[in-house]
């Protein structure tokens, strides 16, 4: 189970006709009685957090006991369901400090986790299709750079250089007259992370515990403090709980008398059929709305926009696909036949600001990390990092502290909607 | 994409209308006695449940009119939609 992958375990692996890979982390059936942290939501949120935990944090945590509760199967919620686009060239310094830690440590992750998470800084290209696009843009590629991120302007004629089958000429409804370049953004292999996180969290010792739904939280009547969870599999003792449940944190918070500041939105995605390597980079335009890479396996992964109403369906309207399947094929008329496989929806959780809230609650031994709506995954590493330093600390870790809940109340809004429509 | 009933034009699709937030949130009588804490509660905290729930909807490309609307927000199934001032179904 703690095997190490390496070039040579691969090479005896495939000698040996693969029959010697054991389960790559433990998965216990049952929760133990009491732990000193639980971590509610197994998506990759909440396994960064564990594993962050159990790795720099132990000692401030008593024995260090740390469980990790999905009430599914790991990864099966957004974590599974994005289309993986990783950057960090958001427009407020408060932001940029917060993509920018995981960008810097997605770049190490795989080695890290000795996992392959297939992080692939191919390039980030946001384009401009309006005067107002274009100002934009500029604005947050000189904003980016003041706050040590990079990001570049590119003419259309650059644009055409770096993604060829991108259509730059002027007589299209929206013409391409620029776009925004963040060369160090990219993808990964969504799973991967979930994997990754969980089989080097279950190294540390973290129970990472499927089919476990959390159905209350039960406090101290005095206190009002966290003293445990109900769950499906019977109730769990602990001193601190970890709320990363996106879509479904306002249920679990409510679980705490709490009403939080989200709605919950259906977000789809869709892949086309596969074909060999033609789309180098990630696009993505705000404008027209539609955003795509290609897999590693060959398919068009192509990311559509919320429905207007809030829901737990996991599913939404045909008309937002078409929206989105419109867009990319007036940008890149080479993709006019492809055929489209698969189509979902994942339920995103969604701040006013579009910010993500991570930190305290007014509930003693109770956090949230959650509000990362449309745009979370690139965040996954970072997020997890910041937040088991809160938990463990009972204190914001400073990258944190503007992302407090309490922002809500003062007013320390950090707008990203107006700034940028759509984040991802 | 869902099938929405103005109360005064009908069934109409979706595309015709624009979803106005959770409904029956009435603005505080007196908001400078408020306090920061009970007006981000008004302004920005919301139910999000997960079953029944009360919304408002606007027939922006038909007559232009608020309505609310009682939807699951699990199957998306609409219980009934009424006029301001009416009371939600059963
Ligand atoms: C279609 C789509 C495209 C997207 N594209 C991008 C993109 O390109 N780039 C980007 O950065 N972000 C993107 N996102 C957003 C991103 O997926 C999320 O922000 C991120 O994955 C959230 O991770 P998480 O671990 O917090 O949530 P999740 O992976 O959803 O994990 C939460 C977990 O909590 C569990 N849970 C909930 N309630 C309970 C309970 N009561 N008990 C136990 N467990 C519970 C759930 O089962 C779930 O597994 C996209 C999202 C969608 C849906
Ligand atoms: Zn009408």
């Amino acid at each position: 189970m703690d095997r190490r992958f390496s070039v040579f375990a691969l090479a005896r692996e495939a000698l040996r006709g693969h029959a010697g890979w054991a389960p790559q982390w433990r998965s216990p059936e049952r929760p133990q009685p009491a732990y000193d942290a639980v971590i509610l939501g197994g998506g990759g949120h909440g396994l960064a957090t564990a594993y962050y935990l159990a790795k720099e944090h132990r000692a401030s945590l008593g024995p260090g006991r740390i469980a990790v509760l999905e009430k599914g199967w790991i990864g099966g919620g957004n974590t599974g369901r994005n289309t993986t686009i990783i950057r960090s060239n958001y427009l407020f310094p408060e932001s940029a400090a917060l993509y920018d830690h995981a960008v810097k440590l997605w770049e190490g992750l795989s080695a890290e986790l000795n996992y392959n998470v297939m992080f692939s800084p191919r390039g980030v290209l946001m384009l401009a299709h309006s005067h107002h696009d274009v100002q934009s843009g500029m604005r947050h590629v000189h904003a980016n750079r003041l706050a040590g991120v990079d990001n570049e302007w590119l003419t259309p004629a650059q644009c055409k250089a770096f993604c060829p089958p991108l259509d730059t000429s002027p007589a299209i409804r929206y013409p391409v007259l620029g776009g925004a370049l963040q060369r160090r953004g990219g993808v990964a292999r969504h799973d991967a992370v979930a994997w990754g996180y969980a089989r080097a969290a279950s190294a540390l010792g973290v129970d990472v515990i499927e089919n476990c739904e959390v159905i209350g939280i039960t406090r101290d009547p005095a206190s009002g403090a966290v003293t445990g969870v109900e769950t499906s599999k019977g109730a769990v003792r602990c001193g601190r709980l970890g709320v990363v449940a996106a879509g479904s944190t306002s249920l679990v918070m409510a679980m705490a008398g709490l009403r939080m500041p989200l709605e919950s939105f259906p977000l789809q995605a869709l892949v086309s059929e596969p074909v060999k390597p033609v789309f180098p980079c990630v696009v993505m335009s705000n404008t027209v709305h539609a955003y795509i890479s290609q897999s590693d396996k060959g398919e068009l992964v192509i990311g559509a926009g919320t429905d207007q109403y809030p829901s737990y369906s996991q599913a939404g309207g045909v008309q937002i696909l078409i929206h989105t399947l419109e867009a990319i094929c007036e940008m890149f008329p080479i993709f006019r036949r492809m055929r489209m496989l698969r189509s979902w929806g994942g339920i995103v959780d969604v701040t006013p600001d579009r910010s993500p809230i991570i930190g305290l609650t007014p509930v003693p031994g109770l956090f949230v990390n959650c509000g990362w709506g449309t745009g979370g995954f690139k965040a996954t590493p970072g997020s997890g990092h910041v937040f088991a330093a809160t938990i463990a600390r009972g204190e914001p870790h400073p990258i944190a502290v503007p992302f407090s809940l309490d922002r809500f109340a003062t007013g320390r809004l950090i707008d990203e909607a107006a700034a940028a429509a759509v984040a991802h | 994409m869902l099938l929405i009933r103005c109360p005064w034009c009908g069934d109409r699709p979706e595309v015709e209308f624009r979803h106005a937030g959770e409904a029956h949130i009435a603005r505080p009588a007196d908001p400078a006695m408020l306090t920061d804490a009970e007006w981000a509660g008004f302004l920005y905290e919301r139910a999000n449940p997960r079953g029944d729930y009360r919304e408002r909807w606007r027939h922006i490309h038909g007559c232009g009119r608020f309505f609310n609307a009682q939807r699951h927000t699990l199957t998306d199934r609409f219980a009934g939609t009424y006029r301001p001032g009416e009371e939600p179904p059963a």
